[in-house]
């Protein structure tokens, strides 16, 4: 059936167009295939990427088109590197990607484990659990900004009620010691869903026979989680921390709308500076010096990490 | 066959033809661009007579205070051709004369006769003076404003309130002559009960992201005797911007912040303070003159239950206030200069600026604001009179752009998230904006 659509393809095709392919190899009929993709992904990836790498050492900006651009070697690197305001940054996304994702594996890991016992009406409490991940973060981002408001707000009302705290002095995007976690409870709601997809299908994966096997050894159920199950399940959660600390290393909309990098600079993560820098202040040199180094910060990381991963999954 | 193939091409032909004339009827439309707030509406009102007296079909592209800068900044440094006409903030004007972005006026001005000298003088420094103080002007005076208070005149004259307040403070409950004033009658407000509902002290600018906290710390600092630079020696910053009286003003502001506004005000600016004013929220409520009108029509909080004054004194006496506004300039980059000049000429004449003013704009234009019924013809019209007659603005250098970021950050630091003091957030501020004139060469 195939090779009857396959001649008739052929026998269809322009006598002057069979004539220039006939004379293609596979290879060459591959490269023509992928070309477009590649040219688009040269487009639209790697020529910013180089184009990023050399403006990162000029004093280009990008609201002066006339002004002459000058060559400053690595002097937005040095300036970046000894700017006291771009290492708070760094620490405040580092303070937030460590609390994220450790609440983030732990609540979703503790779910997923939850999840995976079946018991009746499992298949509607994941699919409840899943919603947060499925909203738009500028939707999450702003009707937590109301659930935090100190006067309307549910989320204080809430707290008060608990706490006795009058709702008007809970408040989370105007305290400096709360306006960070008032992130992480965020993205900690809205991603910790997808923590617990992936955990899930690592402890789905556990074959079936080796817990046979451990109970035949009497082996307790605490036994059984700390030799087999978190063993088995952590190439699935050493992936699941990789994925989310990439994207929370890169963190913006969330941010932008719950406090925008407020109060005073309490929250704004090494993104927030980026933008401010590059679309603000509209030192388009400096800032792609600043994005290379995030760029290299990253990748370096999520290298090292990836081949740990690597060996957690040969053992 | 033939007849339908002739009706066919008939109807072919006609399509076309009402295509390409509407297009030609299209091709000489306007595009304005300007910030989506109530006098963007008055002045889409306002251009229809435009229209009706050139046939220049007028269409607008309004975008929200927050993204205004932003998304108009980037349209004129990529030489977008989407505005023809622009009415672009204060502190753009150094940086789009440089760049090119705006079309230089001088000449048209002599040729149509407008003269500068028929508009409020502070205005044309402000919007469309580049260099400062030169006659070279890429812009014509559009909106006066400036940064005023309004106050809950009917809360302010319940007796038991001020006689609480005599009791107090020692002196009538009214609109504040001084700032220290104003704190007290912040104070006085501030958790208050009335009407059954808890009230706040005042309003003020701590907004973050664009301009927020520049604009209300220095509507306070200017009156406290700050200053931008050395008046002898340009760019020369050290003691003025970071002078002792500067430190006491931005200590005051910071007071009023932490003593008098409603909880969770760290981030607001002119809408929140709308919204806070509007609800019953505050006594007080500092904003740009622009937000009058409608607080004014308002059911709940206007008519005979709001007042106006003047930013108040400050300690020695000094009476400044935050020049807000913008002049409406021509876009380089657009294919329709010569009706959007046209545009410009209609815009200056002194009836369409009166209905300017009638619709709920802010003339500029000395004849409409020194008629002599100018002052009674709204409640708030003397005290903008009043506040246009104090005014300074912020840097309208071609690098505002980062000075308004290091000062919105140094302010937000300490006023917001009481990080270091104030003589640190000024020193700060005093090494970032030496910086960025370094970094452009001017130092």
């Amino acid at each position: 059936m195939l090779n009857r659509t396959a001649e008739n393809v052929a026998r269809a095709t322009p006598e002057p167009l069979a004539r220039k392919v006939r004379g293609i190899s596979d290879k060459g009929l591959a490269w023509l295939f992928i070309s477009p993709t590649i040219l688009l992904l040269l487009a639209i990836n790697i020529f910013p990427l180089f184009w990023a790498i050399y403006l990162s050492f000029t004093n280009y900006r990008a609201n002066r088109p006339n002004e002459m651009v000058k060559n400053l070697g690595f002097a937005n690197y040095q300036r970046i590197l000894g700017d006291q305001d771009i290492w708070i940054a760094m620490q405040t996304t580092a303070h937030f990607v460590f609390w994220t994702i450790l609440l983030q594996t732990l609540i979703g890991f503790t779910l997923a484990w939850l999840i995976d016992r079946k018991f009746r009406g499992h298949a509607f409490w994941t699919t409840l659990i899943l919603v947060p991940m499925m909203l738009s973060p500028a939707v999450v981002g702003n009707f937590w900004r109301f659930l935090y408001e100190p006067q309307i707000g549910l989320f204080a009302y809430a707290i008060s009620f608990v706490s006795g705290i009058p709702p008007a002095n809970i408040q989370m995007l105007s305290n400096v010691s709360l306006a960070p976690w008032s992130i992480i409870i965020v993205d900690t709601w809205m991603w910790t869903p997808y923590v617990m997809l992936i955990c899930l299908a690592g402890l789905r994966s556990i074959p079936e026979y080796i817990y046979e096997a451990a109970e035949v050894d009497r082996a307790s159920n605490w036994r059984q989680f700390w030799s087999i199950t978190l063993p088995m399940a952590l190439p699935f959660i050493m992936l699941a921390v990789l994925f989310r600390g990439i994207e929370n290393f890169k963190m913006f909309d969330m941010v932008n709308l719950l406090t925008g990098g407020g109060p005073g600079s309490t929250t704004e993560v090494a993104s927030i500076t980026l933008k401010r820098q590059a679309f603000e202040s509209w030192r388009t040199g400096y800032s792609s010096a600043f994005a290379i180094i995030l760029f290299v910060a990253v990748f370096g990381l999520a290298n090292i990490y990836v081949k740990a991963l690597n060996k957690v999954k040969q053992r | 066959m033939k007849s339908s193939f002739k009706l066919a091409l008939g109807l072919a032909s006609a399509i076309t033809a009402s295509t390409a004339l509407s297009n030609a009827a299209h091709a000489e439309d306007l595009t304005l661009c300007w910030a989506a707030w109530d006098p963007a509406n008055a002045l889409v009102e306002l251009s229809k007579d435009f229209t009706k007296e050139t046939g220049i079909g007028m269409k607008f592209e309004f975008v929200p205070w927050t993204n205004y800068a932003d998304r108009f900044l980037n349209e004129l440094n990529s030489h977008g051709k989407l505005c023809d006409l622009i009415i672009g903030d204060s502190q753009w004007i150094g940086g789009a004369a440089e760049n090119g972005h705006y079309v230089k006026l001088n000449d048209f001005f002599d040729k149509e006769k407008i003269s500068m000298d028929d508009f409020v003088p502070a205005t044309v420094v402000g919007y469309s003076e580049w260099p400062k103080n030169t006659p070279n002007y890429w812009a014509l005076p559009a909106m006066g404003d400036v940064v005023g208070w309004t106050y809950r005149k009917d809360w302010f004259s319940k007796p038991e309130l001020q006689k609480e307040f005599k009791e107090k403070y020692g002196w009538d409950l009214g609109p504040p002559a001084t700032f220290d004033q104003l704190k007290q009658i912040a104070e006085f407000f501030q958790k208050r009960q009335i009407d059954g509902k808890t009230v706040y002290g005042a309003s003020i600018y701590t907004e973050r992201g664009s301009e927020g906290i520049t604009m209300g710390a220095m509507d306070v600092l200017y009156s406290y005797g700050f200053q931008y630079e050395n008046p002898k020696k340009p760019y020369d910053m050290e003691s003025f911007v970071n002078s002792d009286k500067s430190v006491k003003g931005l200590e005051f502001y910071k007071a009023l912040y932490d003593c008098c506004t409603p909880p969770g005000a760290s981030n607001s600016y002119m809408g929140e303070g709308i919204d806070a004013f509007k609800s019953g929220q505050v006594a007080m409520h500092m904003n740009f003159a622009f937000t009058w009108p409608g607080l004014q029509k308002d059911e709940n909080v206007g008519g005979d239950k709001i007042g106006y004054f003047v930013n108040p004194k400050g300690p020695g006496g000094d009476q400044f206030a935050q020049l807000g506004g913008q002049g409406i300039s021509v876009v380089s980059y657009s294919d329709k200069q010569e009706s959007a000049l046209k545009y410009i000429k209609w815009f200056a004449n002194k009836d369409v600026q009166a209905k300017w003013w009638s619709l709920g704009g802010y003339s500029c234009l000395n004849a409409v604001v020194k008629d002599p019924k100018f002052p009674a013809s709204q409640p708030y019209a003397q005290t903008f009179l009043d506040s246009m007659a104090i005014v300074k603005d912020f840097w309208a250098e071609p690098s505002y752009a980062p000075l308004l970021q290091a000062s919105q950050k140094r302010f937000h630091d300490y006023v917001v998230a009481g990080q270091g003091s104030a003589k640190d957030a000024l020193d700060g501020l005093v090494k970032d904006w030496t910086q960025v004139f370094q970094d452009d060469g001017k130092m």
